[in-house]
């Protein structure tokens, strides 16, 4: 049944076109308490989505009616374009409103003061704006709510906080509706289960996928180098595709890769093809004008990261180059629907590998994508530090009932198995901090007058607001060029920051700067001429690789011949197996060998990350109890590569069950991946805040390292709520420790011992990779004492 | 390696591992930087609800010192509370086990910019403290001589050939010395940063601590990490 207004209808038959079918499910199924609509890219997701607020806006309506959230801020303002329009067009008096980090004070009071019909806004400003104690007010009118990139925000704490916020929205507002719009995803099941206030049910309508994308490797004459992850090889093949297309984006894996192949291209772009870069770190400025230049048409290519990844509408993109293997196939087709955003015409999309390692990578993905072979993995139940900091902002807007906050929580479906005892620890830990020692009333944030619980002191809202978010970046700095009024050039993070000197180069933004110095916590750079920056730029995000794609990939390497891969590839995989062996099902190999003064080993269990990583911990404990000074390993889904001060000369020993288990709690707790998740943790839950660890104002040596924190707390306090958390979430990164048993019971002793005198060509991309974990044990006193007797000699002092 | 030995104004000190100083020939013990009450004092000022152990901690580290090295002087170089409320705040518990730490014993608090008053405990109160040859004071002056001085918690990353080791030290040439901070909740500030960098030529030495006390020049410890690849963080 076709129940759009007629001002809709004729708006559609004026621009000769005419609604999809899905669109049209979604508004006769409008009045349902939630629904997900799965449709690609360029399937008209958005309009969907508002189609039923614009029909119920033909009508007069009092305040907000529809809250917009999506994961970008810059897709929110895009919405609001494209939503602008149609309006217009249309003559509906509708007040269409954006609302992020970026909306000026002022604006922002009005709008509270005065809501829009339709508010456009992220997850961190919902739970800023459920802060409030206006809240009531601002959503008084509510009717509906729509999840943008829902599949994005389901895969991480942003969700959780989202789906946290939506249940203190519906409580404010009974009669909300929830629509949630995702593209194509392996289990939709799980987000609409997510979507839906639970018991409701949330019904999925699946829009027609359209014609399949056409979807190839990248032919380069030159072969991809071993190792190395910047893809300079292809960059001629690259520009030759650009000059063929009208434009063509450019997706890479990092920040740092895509700087590094934004330089090298401009090197060679004799033609001085107009191409921009956009990514996280990047001023605001900066990448407003690179948008605009997008929008206008003006830019024949766009080298880019997640940035661009989710639904933007940039124009007419009708190609997509993916640099460097996907990682994961389910982003790799979101990414390719970004070609071609017309609904029945088929997206193009070429990979780059970036080493051999990645063209086996890619051929596995491309395998996958022919298949349908969607990855995901299931998310674990609702972290509990994101309750904690749900439950303070619940606080900050009013006072409230324990037993109803528990109630309205466990409507998420994320949270529908949280145990009471969980939520009173949680609500106990954000009142007095979890201490069982103090009682005095300074200690308390939030006291209970009267079976309300309520901040103690009303000024602490203030500060909570402030730490509103699940986002950790790493401390950033601001980099401008010197000299007054120098232009703001973007970000780095803090630690990259820490390890430059002055005269040192590095890329941001595509150009070479100098450090000259760190002024207010500011980079100062001056401009620099030089070819080749001297030190690598900024880390980056690390992605993992499914399980699903390293499965396909241990199947490639049991073939005797790889007719299906390049020759340069296959002929790789020829000399792996001369000069060591490929690794194979139920057994392990094991290559050792010296690297750049220190001995490693590699163990390939293709088990998938988690259950490397958790392997890389067992192994560095063996080693670091058997004296062999374990300096640091980093895991990929394939292998774990282990580096140490001395040579592991019985592998096989290191993997007895027993002694791999003994003393593994305490190994664990002592580890930089338990540091790493408590900050991270304790963070999002608000035992501290986040300028902690480098607070600006008082000078560096009043603070001091959230590492301290988690010595201190195991020490007086292992059973502290914080320390419980960080356990949880670190196992989401690790595996029990049975599945690592299952698996050397699977080996039976099987391992392939493989002794080399240098890397070998499987293990070359693993020194790429990023995510390494230090190992603080005896190698620390090891290294200083070989350090000390060689500085006092040079100085004459010993 | 618990400790190491440095000569200053020609009198022998022994830097210890755990950030404390001993003047052997003085039976004194030098603890710098302590900052009790800190926890208290943020969440006093509103701030997070981080862990109130860092009192325990920190004496129950000041306790082992004194046990092992049985001085009959101690100095406290300033900073000894995070402010002058959180005396007010020590528990029972806390105050009695600092007086049973002070009994039979010569302790001086010496003033610092977070406690600049006398406090309500035990023990002689002053802003500087001379032992001649030697000056103890909380902030350091630029040209005094024989001076020991906390305040700057100074740090230095050893850059050995595996990765940068960064830790806690004792900064000082022939003249002067500046102490690590002692206290459990405290951070440090880098030797390479001002104003600490500029305040040592390059005669000066540093000694960390941690797990041991070991010596190295300062330039040593100032130059670049050898190999910034091979450490990830740290």
């Amino acid at each position: 049944m076709n129940r759009l207004p007629p001002q809709i209808a004729d708006w559609f038959t004026a621009k000769g076109w005419s609604p999809h079918p899905h669109q049209l499910d979604l508004l006769a199924q409008k009045d349902l308490p939630a629904q997900l609509l799965i449709a690609p890219t360029g399937g008209g997701k958005t309009l969907a989505g508002f189609l039923p607020t614009l029909t119920e806006l033909t009508q007069p309506h009092e305040g907000l009616h529809t809250l917009y959230i999506s994961p970008l801020k810059a897709l929110a303002a895009d919405i609001k374009r494209n939503l602008q329009s149609p309006i217009d067009e249309i003559g509906l008096q509708i007040r269409v409103e954006d609302r992020t980090g970026d909306t000026s004070a002022t604006k922002k009071k009005r709008q509270r003061a005065d809501p829009p019909h339709i508010l456009l806004t992220t997850p961190e400003s919902l739970a800023l704006l459920l802060s409030y104690e206006d809240a009531p007010h601002i959503f008084k009118g509510l009717q509906r709510v729509v999840v943008d990139e829902i599949h994005a925000l389901a895969e991480s704490k942003r969700g959780d906080q989202l789906f946290l916020g939506l249940s203190r929205l519906q409580a404010l507002c009974p009669d909300l509706r929830r629509v949630g719009l995702s593209a194509t995803v392996d289990d939709p099941q799980a987000i609409a289960k997510l979507l839906a206030k639970n018991p409701d049910p949330c019904p999925i309508l699946m829009a027609d996928p359209g014609p399949n994308p056409i979807i190839r490797m990248l032919c380069t004459k030159t072969a991809p180098p071993w190792s190395g992850g910047g893809a300079k090889y292809a960059i001629k093949t690259v520009l030759e595709q650009v000059k063929r297309h009208k434009t063509t984006l450019i997706f890479h894996n990092t920040r740092a890769q895509a700087e590094i192949f934004f330089h090298n291209l401009w090197l060679m772009n004799h033609d001085s093809l107009p191409i921009g870069i956009h990514h996280g770190s990047l001023s605001r400025d900066q990448r407003e004008r690179v948008e605009a230049a997008m929008v206008n048409g003006d830019l024949r290519a766009i080298v880019c990261t997640g940035s661009l990844d989710l639904g933007i509408d940039w124009g007419d993109v009708d190609l997509v180059i993916q640099i460097g293997a996907p990682k994961n196939v389910k982003r790799l087709v979101q990414r390719i629907g970004r070609a071609n955003h017309r609904y029945n015409a088929p997206s193009k999309a070429l990979l780059v590998p970036a080493n051999r390692f990645e063209v086996v990578e890619c051929v596995a993905a491309l395998d996958a994508v022919k298949e349908n072979d969607l990855d995901g993995d299931p998310r674990g139940p609702g972290p509990l530090d994101v309750l904690c900091q749900h439950i303070l902002i619940r606080a900050c807007s009013g006072p409230f009932l324990a037993d109803e906050l528990y109630q309205e929580i466990k409507t998420c479906g994320a949270y529908l198995d949280l145990t009471r005892e969980d939520f009173d620890r949680c609500l106990d830990f954000t009142a007095t901090g979890g201490y069982a020692l103090r009682a005095y009333d300074q200690w308390k944030r939030l006291v209970n007058r009267d079976g309300h619980w309520q901040l103690r002191d009303s000024r602490s809202a203030q500060r909570i607001r402030m730490n509103i978010g699940t986002i950790q970046d790493s401390d950033l700095l601001k980099v401008r060029l010197r000299g007054r009024g120098g232009r703001p050039l973007g970000e780095v993070e803090e630690a990259f920051a820490a390890g430059l000197s002055q005269g040192d180069t590095f890329l941001i933004g595509g150009q070479i700067v100098a450090y000259e110095g760190l002024r207010e916590m500011t980079v100062e750079v001056s401009r620099n001429a030089s070819k080749k920056p001297k030190i690598a730029v900024f880390g980056g995000t690390k992605f993992a690789t499914s399980i699903k794609l390293s499965h396909r990939i241990l199947r490639m390497f049991q073939q005797d011949s790889w007719p299906d891969l390049p020759a340069h590839t296959a002929a790789w995989l020829h000399l792996q197996r001369e000069v060591s062996q490929l690794p194979q099902p139920d057994r392990l190999l094991v290559e050792t060998f010296p690297y750049d003064g220190n001995h490693h080993l590699c163990a390939y269990g293709f088990a998938g990350k988690n259950a490397q990583q958790t392997l890389g911990l067992l192994l560095t404990k063996r080693m670091e109890e058997s004296g062999l000074h374990p300096l640091g390993f980093v895991s990929t889904d394939y292998a774990t590569l282990i580096w140490g001060l001395d040579p592991v000369n019985d592998p096989a020993a290191l993997f007895d069950a027993d002694s791999l288990k003994d003393g593994l709690d305490g190994w664990l707790a002592g580890n930089a991946v338990m540091k790493r998740t408590f900050r991270t943790s304790a963070t999002i839950a608000g035992l501290i805040e986040r300028n902690l660890p480098s607070n600006r104002k008082t000078g560096r040596q009043a603070t001091f390292s959230s590492d301290i924190l988690y010595d201190t707390l195991q020490k007086y306090d292992p059973n502290h709520l914080m320390l419980d958390i960080t356990h949880r979430e670190a196992m989401k990164g690790l595996v029990d420790f049975n599945r690592i048993e299952e698996m050397l019971t699977r080996i039976n002793g099987r391992i392939d011992r493989m002794t080399l005198d240098r890397v070998s060509p499987l293990a070359a991309p693993m020194f790429l990779e990023i995510g390494k974990v230090p190992i603080r044990g005896s190698a620390d006193e090891a290294l200083l004492d070989r350090y000390e007797d060689a500085a006092l000699d040079e100085a004459g002092l010993s | 390696m618990t400790s190491c030995d440095l000569i200053l104004c020609g009198e022998t000190l022994t830097a210890r591992a755990s950030g404390a100083l001993y003047w052997a020939a003085q039976r004194t013990l030098v603890v710098s930087d302590l900052h009790l009450g800190r926890s208290e004092r943020i969440a006093r000022e509103g701030g997070h609800i981080i862990p109130p152990y860092e009192n325990t901690d920190t004496l129950e580290r000041l306790e082992s010192e004194i046990n092992a090295l049985n001085p009959t002087t101690i100095i406290c170089l300033g900073d000894s509370f995070d402010d002058l409320g959180a005396t007010a705040s020590l528990t029972e518990l806390e105050t009695g086990w600092i007086t049973r730490l002070q009994a039979g014993r010569k302790w001086v608090w010496v003033e610092g910019n977070h406690d600049p008053a006398p406090l309500d405990l035990g023990g002689t109160n002053t802003e500087t403290l001379a032992l001649t040859p030697l000056t103890f004071r909380h902030i350091s002056t630029s040209t005094a001589r024989g001076e020991i001085s906390g305040h700057f918690h100074p740090k230095a990353t050893i850059p050995t050939r595996g990765r940068g080791i960064s830790r806690p030290c004792f900064l000082f040439d022939e003249h002067r010395l500046i102490m690590p901070a002692f206290g459990t909740y405290t951070g440090g500030m880098k030797v390479t940063r001002e104003p600490l960098s500029g305040m040592f030529g390059r005669d000066a030495q540093v000694i960390i601590t941690g797990k041991s006390a070991r010596r190295f020049p300062l330039h040593s410890a100032a130059s670049k990490r050898s190999k910034p690849s091979a450490s990830s963080s740290g």
